[in-house]
């Protein structure tokens, strides 16, 4: 590349632990993401990891305390909840994983092309969006579900589409920002191909603020499919879930034996909040407002 | 005078511009039934035996026969006279299905609502006059905790500490008589409105601290006016747009979060009906539901713009354009 | 005894390299107007912001300003509101960001009248009416009724003017009035604000960047430099024979109004900033008199010099030069 080429801003280079330090941030922050990459551990080895098969039920103990067998006890099937707990952890963020990644490839293919377009493209499609905002995930996911059926596909491709808006606004709003800053224009006039400087010279420059909110959408997208679950309609038994252990473990709360749901809930509102701290703290460095 | 008769189009152009997204979203809500795989009259009576006179009314109210556009006109005019077709469950119309579900999901949207603006935007506001001491942490600590706190989360530590534990309130079931369904609706309120709570709190507590910097409140602090009575006339008046909105945006999730937490509590409502709905393969009423939380959406949110000149003039002179 | 008086004032805020006033000693007498001039970050607005009892957070302080009577530092809230209510009003620099934009202009005319002296609704519009046609609106009625946004510039400084009257305050300080208004405008607003002052006999302290428009419109002139008085004297002296450096410099680096443009100079270098601090003049760095071994070792005093009051270690023997 010639000295005269211009350069989009990049971020620094990085290794994981510069990384942590460099996040910045307090204890919290430090704490949650710790938190997000023992839960990314714990759902990589869960087979290893499970003390008991949480799918064998184990009806001599049921909705039993903690004990040395079962150190969070057993639900009312008598499968143990600790084991449980891990294997339900791959199936808990594999879920959400896709949607975030179906919804950010999604958003930034809308957004940009919209941005890069502009004139009535981009207003037909911001109207799309708008319509698009008044389906809530949840409520697309169980149209999905009545539509094709219980299970994970079809309530994931739905909430794929049901957050693809919010990416999608994003991008395009940061697209036509950049799009109209001098090193696009520099880069166009040295030849290279609009979809070459969108995707490789604009779209690294966004990223980091993209990447931002699909880690808050990852919670969010986790709480949905745990509620679909929950609701029965997600991932079914004796596939381990914590939606939908909370869903079996909610009948012994009446008989004052809230542990097996407690816990899988307790899993629930952890990641939910880890995800939020760190998507919401990478948001605010990015867009300069360290507090 | 001009400016009403501007504000008159303008407002004309928005309830244009809803009944076009009604349109539209009625439409996709409408042909999602052809996303289903197979033949979408055996779709529908799916598990069922249907009786030839249930048959004949889907083929009536769905016209298979018909081309697409006419099916659908057929359909939204039926849809628009309060005709959503015949649930095979309760073998009963689906609006009379509906119609006896409504009164305990609206009193439970109606008590979080009240929850949502009372607790909410207090929480809110003392968050931001109390920023940077132990109440303020605490505002944004219950924030933080509060919006990842999913309503089954909250009914379980609810039912199994309020209920069953201290035997405060009911942890099932809707009640009877009003003062009955109003202790039994207090928990699942509660439950609904956590997560939205804390959102409005966020917005409101950072739409203060927005406004407080502005110059003029320092001016009117200046001018000798008592601080209560700048925080109340200059700084939460001018915070309400945001609020508005957000209260606006937030009404979609609460209404499918009904479904949540009518399930987790027992409770006979519309939410619950979905889910069982959704269950035991009775499409028409959860095709209804959906077109009636959509549209809801649709209509408070229109409804919001249309006040949102009231709470900043300055919209109304940009045309309405926001 | 002056109506405003500050004595010896100085404003440390933390983390700061030197203090934004050191020992600022002004005074305002009933029925005259007072110029404070300065660059941006002077300290002459949080000068003028004292005198309503507006510190900045955090701020520790030393010397008093007294309004008519009333000793500001350190005083309870109520002595405080007793000076914003009824003693003295600011006019700030922007309009636009000084008067609510969702409120009528009604509102901001009536609010204090109604929720502080507790004033019907009818009086207070009465009232509000008088004061925008002393102002020089066109249509007091109809303004009444408008939102900010609906009012230019001009307009809205008048009724930023109108509603620093209502409490009928005694001193007006003005914070660079008409900085954010265009050029014609500026005429006006000062227009105004000289009749104004002359016929209710106000105190008047103008804060501006703008050493002619001190001169135009006041009687005493006061050169504020890194948080200091430099020089001090009447409008009339100042402007023939700048005593002070720095003083000389403002009048290098803005056009003449009257007669032939001549170059202008400008001061070289920047103004000094918050984080910086200097043993010696704070201005020596920017001075073309500036002694090395003089200039850069104690900070200069104000003393006398013939009428008026300088603070410079050359006061005395660059006199003739800056005459030239």
């Amino acid at each position: 590349m010639s000295a005269l080429s211009p350069t989009a801003p990049r971020s620094p280079a990085r290794g994981p632990l510069t990384w942590l330090r460099r996040l910045g941030g307090g204890a919290l922050l430090k704490v949650c993401v710790l938190l997000l990459a023992l839960f990314v551990l714990v759902a990589l080895l869960a087979p290893w990891l499970a003390p008991q098969d949480p799918t064998f039920g184990d009806f001599a103990s049921t909705l039993a305390g903690p004990s040395a067998g079962h150190w969070l006890g057993t639900d009312k099937g008598g499968h143990d909840t600790f084991s449980a707990l891990i294997e339900g952890t791959r199936t808990s963020l594999v879920g959400p994983l896709a949607v975030v990644v179906f919804c950010t490839v999604l958003g930034i293919a809308v957004g940009l092309f919209s941005a890069w377009r502009g004139g009535w493209i981009d207003t037909v499609l911001g109207r799309v969006l708008d319509i698009l905002f008044a389906f809530p995930a949840l409520l697309l996911a169980i149209l999905a579900v009545a539509l094709f059926g219980k299970g994970l596909t079809a309530p994931v491709l739905a909430m794929a589409v049901a957050y693809t808006p919010y990416t999608a606004r994003l991008v395009r709003g940061l697209a036509a920002q950049e799009k109209v800053r001098p090193y696009v224009a520099a880069y166009q006039v040295q030849g290279h191909s609009a979809v070459f400087v969108a995707l490789r010279r604009l779209l690294p420059t966004i990223m980091p603020t993209v990447l931002a909110q699909s880690t808050v959408n990852f919670g969010y997208a986790l709480l949905d499919l745990a509620a679909l679950s929950f609701l029965g309609l997600g991932v079914q038994p004796p596939t381990p879930d914590w939606g939908a252990m909370i869903n079996q473990g909610q009948a012994a709360v009446l008989d004052g034996q809230p542990l097996s749901a407690i816990v899988p809930a307790v899993a629930v509102v952890l990641v939910v909040v880890a995800f939020n701290v760190v998507g919401e703290h990478l948001g605010d460095r990015l867009a300069g407002r360290e507090s | 005078m001009t400016s009403v008769r501007a504000a008159a189009r303008s407002a004309l152009c928005r309830l244009l511009g809803m009944a076009v997204t009604l349109l539209v979203t009625s439409f996709l809500v409408f042909s999602s039934l052809y996303l289903a795989p197979g033949d979408p009259a055996a779709f529908l009576v799916r598990g069922r035996s249907p009786s030839p006179d249930e048959l004949a009314a889907i083929r009536q109210q769905y016209g298979f026969n018909d081309p697409f556009p006419v099916r659908y006109w057929h359909w939204l005019d039926g849809v628009l006279h309060g005709d959503f077709g015949r649930s095979y469950l309760f073998h009963q119309s689906v609006a009379s299905v509906l119609w006896s579900r409504l009164p305990a999901t609206l009193l439970l949207v109606g008590v979080s609502t009240l929850m949502i603006a009372v607790v909410g935007v207090g929480a809110g506001i003392v968050g931001a006059l109390r920023r940077g001491t132990r109440t303020g942490s605490a505002v944004l600590l219950m924030v933080t905790v509060g919006a990842a706190v999913p309503s089954f989360v909250a009914a379980i530590v609810l039912r199994s500490v309020l209920g069953v534990k201290l035997g405060w309130f009911p942890t099932i079931g809707n009640g009877t008589g009003f003062v009955d369904q109003l202790h039994h609706v207090v928990l699942p309120a509660i439950a609904l409105s956590v997560t939205f709570m804390a959102l409005v709190t966020r917005v409101t507590r950072s739409a203060m601290l927005d406004e407080l910097r502005r110059e003029h409140v320092e001016v009117a602090l200046s001018r000798g006016m008592p601080r209560g009575a700048v925080i109340r006339r200059h700084v939460l008046r001018n915070a309400l747009g945001p609020i508005v909105t957000v209260c606006g945006l937030l009404v979609s999730g609460m209404l499918v979060s009904t479904a949540i937490v009518e399930t987790a509590f027992g409770m006979s409502g519309v939410g619950s009906l979905l889910v069982q709905c959704v269950d035991e393969l009775d499409f028409q009423v959860v095709q209804a539901i959906v077109l009636l939380v959509v549209a809801a959406f649709v209509v408070v949110n229109t409804a919001v713009d249309l006040v949102y000149p009231l709470i900043d003039p300055r919209v109304r002179a940009a045309g309405g354009a926001r | 005894m002056p109506l405003l008086s500050y004595e010896d004032l100085s404003v440390l805020l933390p983390g700061m390299a030197r203090p934004v006033l050191d020992g600022v000693s002004l005074s305002v007498a009933a029925g005259e107007a007072v110029a404070l001039v300065g660059e941006s970050g002077s300290g002459k607005s949080v000068t003028a912001r004292a005198a309503l009892g507006l510190l900045p957070p955090g701020a520790t302080t030393a010397g008093q300003v007294t309004v008519d009577g009333c000793a500001l530092i350190g005083a309870d809230p109520a002595t405080v509101r007793a000076v914003r209510t009824g003693k003295a009003s600011m006019i700030f620099q922007d309009p636009r960001a000084a008067i609510n934009p969702v409120r009528r202009i009604g509102d901001f005319l009536t609010e204090a009248l109604r929720l502080v002296d507790g004033r019907g609704r009818a009086e207070a519009e009465a009232r509000a009416l008088d004061l925008l046609a002393a102002v020089g609106l066109p249509d007091p009625p109809r303004h009444l009724r408008q939102y900010p946004h609906q009012l230019s510039g001009g307009m809205l400084q008048r009724v930023m003017i109108a509603g620093a009257l209502t409490a009928d305050p005694r001193l007006l300080l003005c914070d660079e009035p008409t900085t954010a208004l265009d050029v014609t405008t500026q005429a006006e607003i000062m227009a105004v604000l000289r009749a104004l002052q002359q016929d209710r006999g106000l105190g008047l302290l103008l804060i501006t960047h703008d050493l002619d428009l001190a001169a135009a419109g006041c009687d005493r002139i006061y050169v504020m430099y890194a948080g200091r008085i430099v020089e001090t004297a009447t409008a009339a002296e100042l402007l023939a024979t700048p005593r002070h450096p720095y003083t000389a410099g403002l009048l290098g680096s803005s056009p003449p109004l009257h007669g032939a443009p001549e170059r202008l100079t400008p001061i070289p270098g920047v103004p000094m900033g918050l984080l910086e601090s200097a043993p010696g003049c704070a201005f020596a760095a920017r001075c073309r008199f500036a002694r090395p071994g003089l200039c850069d070792q104690s900070p200069p005093e104000l003393a006398p010099v013939g009428e008026r009051l300088v603070a410079c270690h050359l006061a005395d023997s660059i006199l003739s030069e800056v005459d030239r």
